[in-house]
């Protein structure tokens, strides 16, 4: 789950990071009282979770409150990358005179948290890892330890971050490891972390996604979420347990386990069909998590057949069968379906299904073929 | 004969009394496993399943009542970290964590408390592991595979037991299967399954089964090519998986472009290694 700028910048503030003062608006006046308490000149940002909205012109400088008020009208009716700008942080426009790169994630390779900063900070930090990665500095943190203060100072001296700044920066990375440890972040990042004219550092942007696993202990933190980046589907998906993501093609599949989910996916395409969604049911999938993904899967229009494929384990095939079952008595599909039920109950699920008007299949090419030639016949 | 474990192992359960404990302590049992112990706090001095297995408080009273030298977990997720922390206290050098949902940076502080300790952990979001005949820990349904010389590896659990199905429709039979888990942190990796496979005299062919995400897959295919002298046959899932969402900058510069199925694929094959289009084409694979 990602935050916004100014959620995460809240959050660091509280862990002794320095930002720039500033609040969020959600409305053209609200911004100008905003920029009047800040005396003018500020930087209106639009809050939505993408990047690049400098590019798309989702952030400007005012030089006056006025101004503050025309721009955050314009940003506020603006959609960026298809999300709608619902708020702009106004922030005190600062000088700037050096722009630095601070982040910490999971490296994945050595199952460690690791952090990276450059002295070439910005919004081409990319473009410097790939140009020349030597200018990107990484420091892996062992999690026992947490981040030791020598590691910080290291990463300084190896910026030619001149000395004065060395005290205020090994503060700066201290407190993002403890946002990030305290907080199960996955990411967080400072781009730019910037030396102002007036020598001070600065967190001038600010981006965190939190480990959806780690929410249950950061119950603030989960009420932020914004349901602006999730089609409506694949929220009403989570509410069942349920993991949905809308694809372009016709076949939508239903599936148990997200691996074979995916390898029935694959197998759509390579039987000459294309999956209209990923859906995993889950573990143990009870009649009303049948019914929500048959719902779920039904909900896009594109969708001209449905392939149930369920290798019962834990999760029994006769219980699915009943779910299909009340489903298809609830949903009134008006499209084919092709079931394979394989695996734990399986013949007692087959045994259920029998009467109902259902495409069945033994092997998953042959469930997969089946799907794609009733597509053919029902589409001409 | 098998890798990690066979008719010898002594199976504690932390979380037998739970829904899903019970019912998959029960299924281990039936099929022959040596389920020796259960561990569940404040339900210490009961027994389950008809009297078979004793309930303890502590997971070190059970390994020292008892002698369980594998530990399979069932807790759910917020208590599953420490239950690992216990099994390792507690000596025992073998964990299968089943329970999904653990966060990231627990796992990272689990990593590196058992690298130091030397003890090996299986998981977690895993279906645990089945040698064919002898003993299953975790969740795989035991009727799915037949004793044989194929080690199966594999990130994900149904698609597993889709595999382990296809081999047997086949007559083919499996000397273990593992599933690591499809995690981000997770404890033994493809390269350390893979070893223990190799130099197991029992497995002749290898079939390994990834799917998008990371580089593991990556690292196994240079391990495959440098290491391995039994053939392996690959499959990965997800090749008409979009690519993910992504926020923030760092992990385009840790990850830079891997992890798509393409990469996958082509670094497999590099190595040496069978890909298989689709899982049911593994066991013809296998034959040829």
């Amino acid at each position: 789950m990602n935050l916004h700028e100014y959620q995460s910048k809240q959050i660091f503030s509280k862990y002794g990071i320095p930002i720039p003062r500033g609040r969020v608006a959600a409305n053209s006046s609200e911004a100008k009282q905003i920029a009047e308490e800040l005396s003018g000149r500020v930087v209106v940002k639009s809050q939505v979770l993408v990047g690049g909205r400098g590019k798309a012109g989702g952030i400007r400088l005012a030089k006056s409150a006025e101004q503050a008020e025309e721009l955050a009208t314009l940003i506020l009716g603006m959609e960026i990358k298809g999300l709608p700008v619902r708020k702009v942080l106004i922030d005190e426009a600062v000088g700037i005179d050096k722009e630095i790169y601070l982040s910490i994630t999971n490296d994945r390779s050595t199952r460690q948290p690791i952090m990276m900063a450059s002295g070439e900070g910005g919004v081409e930090i990319e473009e410097v890892a790939l140009r020349a990665p030597e200018k990107i500095i990484k420091v892996l943190i062992d999690p026992l330890l947490g981040l030791r203060e020598f590691q910080s100072r290291d990463i300084a001296v190896s910026m030619d971050l001149p000395k004065e700044y060395w005290r205020p920066f090994i503060q700066i990375a201290e407190g993002l490891w403890r946002v990030y440890s305290e907080n199960d972040a996955t990411l967080v990042e400072i781009n730019p972390l910037v030396i102002t004219k007036d020598k001070r550092l600065l967190a001038l942007d600010g981006k965190m996604s939190i480990d959806e696993n780690g929410l249950f202990r950061h119950s603030e933190i989960a009420e932020k979420r914004d349901l602006d980046v999730e089609a409506p589907p694949e929220i009403e998906a989570r509410k069942y347990g349920l993991s949905y993501i809308k694809l372009d093609g016709e076949i939508g599949c239903m599936v148990n386990g997200a691996g074979l989910a995916m390898a029935t996916m694959d197998i759509i395409k390579l039987s000459g069909g294309s999956p209209a969604n990923f859906l995993d049911i889950g573990g143990g999938a009870g009649a009303d998590k049948v019914a929500a993904a048959l719902r779920i899967i039904l909900s896009d229009g594109n969708v001209r057949a449905v392939l149930i494929n369920i290798f019962g384990g834990i999760t029994r095939c006769d219980e699915v069968a009943r779910g299909i079952l009340s489903a298809i008595s609830e949903v009134q599909p008006k499209v084919p379906m092709v079931v394979r039920l394989v695996g734990t109950n399986a013949e007692g699920g087959r045994h259920l299904l029998a009467n109902a008007n259902l495409i069945t299949a033994e092997t998953l090419v042959e469930a997969a073929q089946k799907s794609v030639a009733v597509v053919r016949e029902v589409t001409p | 004969m098998s890798i990690l474990i066979n008719k010898n192992s002594r199976i504690l359960v932390q979380g037998v009394t739970g829904h899903e404990g019970l019912f998959h302590t029960q299924q281990m049992v039936e099929y022959g496993t040596h389920v020796v112990a259960g561990v569940t706090p404040g339900k210490g001095g009961d027994w389950v399943l008809d009297g078979k297995v004793p309930v303890f408080d502590s997971t070190k009273v059970a390994v020292d009542a008892t002698g369980a030298n594998v530990s399979v977990i069932f807790v759910p997720a917020r208590f599953s970290t420490d239950a690992i922390f216990e099994a390792a206290d507690a000596g025992i050098p073998l964990i299968f964590c089943i329970t999904e949902g653990i966060p990231i940076q627990d796992m990272m502080r689990v990593r590196t408390y058992l690298n130091q300790k030397g003890v090996r952990l299986v998981g977690p979001n895993c279906p645990g592991a089945l040698t064919p005949g002898e003993a299953k820990a975790g969740i795989i349904p035991g009727n799915i595979a037949i004793p044989g010389n194929i080690g199966v590896v594999s990130r994900s659990g149904t698609l597993t037991y889709e595999v382990l199905y296809a081999l047997k429709l086949k007559g083919m039979g499996v000397s273990t299967c593992v599933g690591i888990g499809g995690d981000p942190v997770i404890g033994m990796n493809f390269i350390e399954i893979l070893g223990l496979f190799e130099a197991d005299p029992f497995t002749d062919y290898v079939v390994l089964i990834g799917e998008i995400g990371g580089s593991e897959e990556e690292r196994a295919a240079e391990y495959i090519s440098r290491y391995m002298t039994k053939p392996v046959v690959g499959f990965i899932a997800g090749q008409t998986a979009p690519p993910g969402k992504r926020m923030g900058h760092a992990g385009a510069i840790i990850e830079r472009g891997s992890g798509t199925a393409a990469d996958k694929i082509r670094a497999l094959a590099n190595s040496g290694v069978v890909v298989a289009r689709h899982p049911e084409e593994i066991p013809d694979l296998l034959i040829s």
